[in-house]
């Protein structure tokens, strides 16, 4: 039954403590797009994107009235491209980042990823051609993201992938350099990528997924801060529960919403990803979940600790709530679009090597980390190896969204603007790491892959 | 199906006659209304019936969303599934 608590405790959450629904993701596979032809690939591209999410933002507008909670985007995700881009192997593999992006402006969602390659054992037809592309779809293309797969737990790391993704990562930033790196921002490097993950730039849609459904990320890292503060003595137990019951009812509020767009669109629904998502808004933020527990500074000693005990909370809050939870659900990490990450970098205690130790127990891996523009490809790539290599022996997802921010040195800010905020240049070290990196080949996966 | 109307801000003459009336316009009938004025704050939560409502749900949602501007109330209108889903297992 309803009572008064209750109600007034959910519109608190949605008015002050910016509880929102993240993204409601339309994934659509365009394996039935495939052709020799490349124009007409694109064309077949177009339509299926179009016919399949043409209403998408409509019923996303619809429920956001109908249940009185925000939906920040509503973002589609498509087939990894390189499989597209296998079939034409002379053709312009930026013509399928144009076509998504007319697809995209004409559906009206924010963002389409997918302009993607999994290489996590080796480059097959249409990926080495889809990866070179990806600096000048990226230049060209506002609303697009894209993402490789570079190793995985059962198959080890592709270093010669990893070689390849730190000149990329370069060159798009340097591509984009005059609107500062943005390119890079929508570029993720993935170990154990997974195949139904609703939250960009990292979507894309698995080829093991049905021909349409709906997936939904859900968010509330200033809920969870807000339930914190009202037990400010409380054992680290104590705050476990009350994490779980607080991500329990944010899951529950996704599942409510993805079913609902589900019925509406026609489409089956795939997953709720309750991921706790920062934006730079203020209140928003999961370093400052961090400092609630106990913290002086997020990236401090004792963070990782805390940032375990979350991730883990938020999962089996979440788990109970819905029976289809997936995607990368736990807790993010991305340093420019959260405030209390941004004051602890710019403070200098945030460092990178602290962020890669936390990405071992959240959910994703190092997340829109600026770094200065004169880094080197190879240390790029060798960041990558770093963080593949977590995520390997882990078994978990991993990756890596770094910005060269080129012209710019230590001490020195991006500036994106909206969701994706701003970030201070980090300090990497200036020892080279171009030996390892050129040797090439594949660090062969780890014991425990072999569980059959 | 029903919907959950909350008003919260500060108290003026006729607020619950208004709200109401809206909810005439739209055939929606009111069930519960509980309502607090504490110093001069006023909050109502009304439970209301929409099977029988006469438009979209969302127009519903737009004129208790216009009376808030023009009252400076804070004003929402919500389906009772997000309060149900949320607050029970």
């Amino acid at each position: 039954m309803l009572n008064v608590y209750n109600i007034l405790e959910t519109i608190r959450m949605i008015q002050d403590e910016c509880l929102d629904i993240r993204t409601i993701t339309m994934g659509i596979s365009l394996l039935d797009c495939i052709d020799t032809d490349i124009d007409k690939a694109c064309e077949k591209v177009y339509d299926k994107i179009v016919n399949k999410a043409g209403r998408l933002v409509e019923v996303g507008q619809q429920i956001e009235k109908e249940y009185g909670i925000p939906i920040v985007n509503k973002r589609i995700s498509v087939t990894p491209i390189a499989m597209l881009a296998a079939a034409c192997p002379n053709g312009d593999t930026v013509k399928f980042a144009k076509a998504l992006q007319r697809a995209a402006d004409t559906c009206g969602v924010n963002f389409i990823g997918g302009y993607s390659a999994l290489v996590h054992k080796g480059f097959s037809a249409g990926d080495e051609a889809l990866i070179r592309s990806i600096p000048e779809a990226l230049d060209v293309t506002q609303n697009i993201c894209s993402s490789v797969n570079i190793g995985s737990t059962k198959s080890g790391i592709n270093m010669d992938a990893v070689k390849l993704m730190g000149q990329i990562v370069k060159q798009t930033a340097e591509r984009t350099a005059d609107r500062d790196c943005i390119g890079a921002a929508k570029l993720v490097v993935f170990c154990n990528a997974v195949e139904d993950n609703p939250f960009m730039a990292g979507a894309f849609h698995g080829v093991g997924e049905p021909d349409c459904e709906i997936h939904v990320g859900v968010s509330g890292p200033g809920v969870v801060r807000a339930a914190l503060t009202k037990y400010p003595d409380a054992s680290i137990n104590e705050i476990a529960d009350i994490i779980k019951k607080t991500a329990f009812k944010i899951t529950r509020m996704g599942q409510l919403v993805g079913a609902r767009a589900s019925e509406l669109l026609g489409v089956p629904f795939g997953i709720v990803d309750l991921s706790l998502a920062p934006t730079p808004a203020v209140g928003d933020s999961v370093a400052h979940i961090l400092e609630e527990m106990g913290l002086e500074m997020c990236g401090t000693h004792g963070t990782t600790a805390c940032l375990a005990m979350l991730n883990d909370a938020v999962k089996k809050g979440g788990v109970m709530a819905s029976s289809t939870v997936g995607g990368l659900s736990g807790a993010f990490i991305p340093v420019s679009e959260d405030a209390g990450m941004i004051d602890a970098a710019v403070d200098g205690v945030l460092t990178l090597e602290k962020l890669e130790a936390m990405t071992a127990v959240c959910s994703v891996g190092l997340d829109m980390i600026v770094v200065p523009g004169d880094i080197t490809p190879e240390t790029i790539s060798a960041i990558i190896a770093d963080e593949a290599a977590i995520g390997m022996v882990n078994t978990k997802t991993t990756a890596v969204r770094l910005i060269p921010a080129i012209g710019k040195k230590e001490g020195e800010t991006l500036e994106f603007g909206g969701l994706l905020g701003s970030g201070p240049v980090m300090p990497i070290r200036d020892k080279s790491s171009a030996k390892f990196i050129n040797r090439g080949g594949r660090i062969p996966a780890p014991m425990h892959s072999l569980k059959n | 199906m029903r919907a959950v109307v909350t008003v919260i801000g500060k108290d003026t003459v006729g607020i619950l006659h208004k709200v109401s009336g809206i909810c005439a316009e739209y055939n929606v009938n009111v069930i519960e209304v509980t309502q607090s004025v504490l110093q001069d704050m006023f909050a109502m939560i009304m439970l209301v019936d929409i099977s029988a409502i006469n438009a979209d749900f969302s127009k519903l949602v737009d004129s208790m969303d216009n009376l808030g501007n023009q009252l400076g109330l804070s004003i929402h209108t919500m389906h009772e599934d997000i309060f149900n889903s949320m607050h029970n297992v």
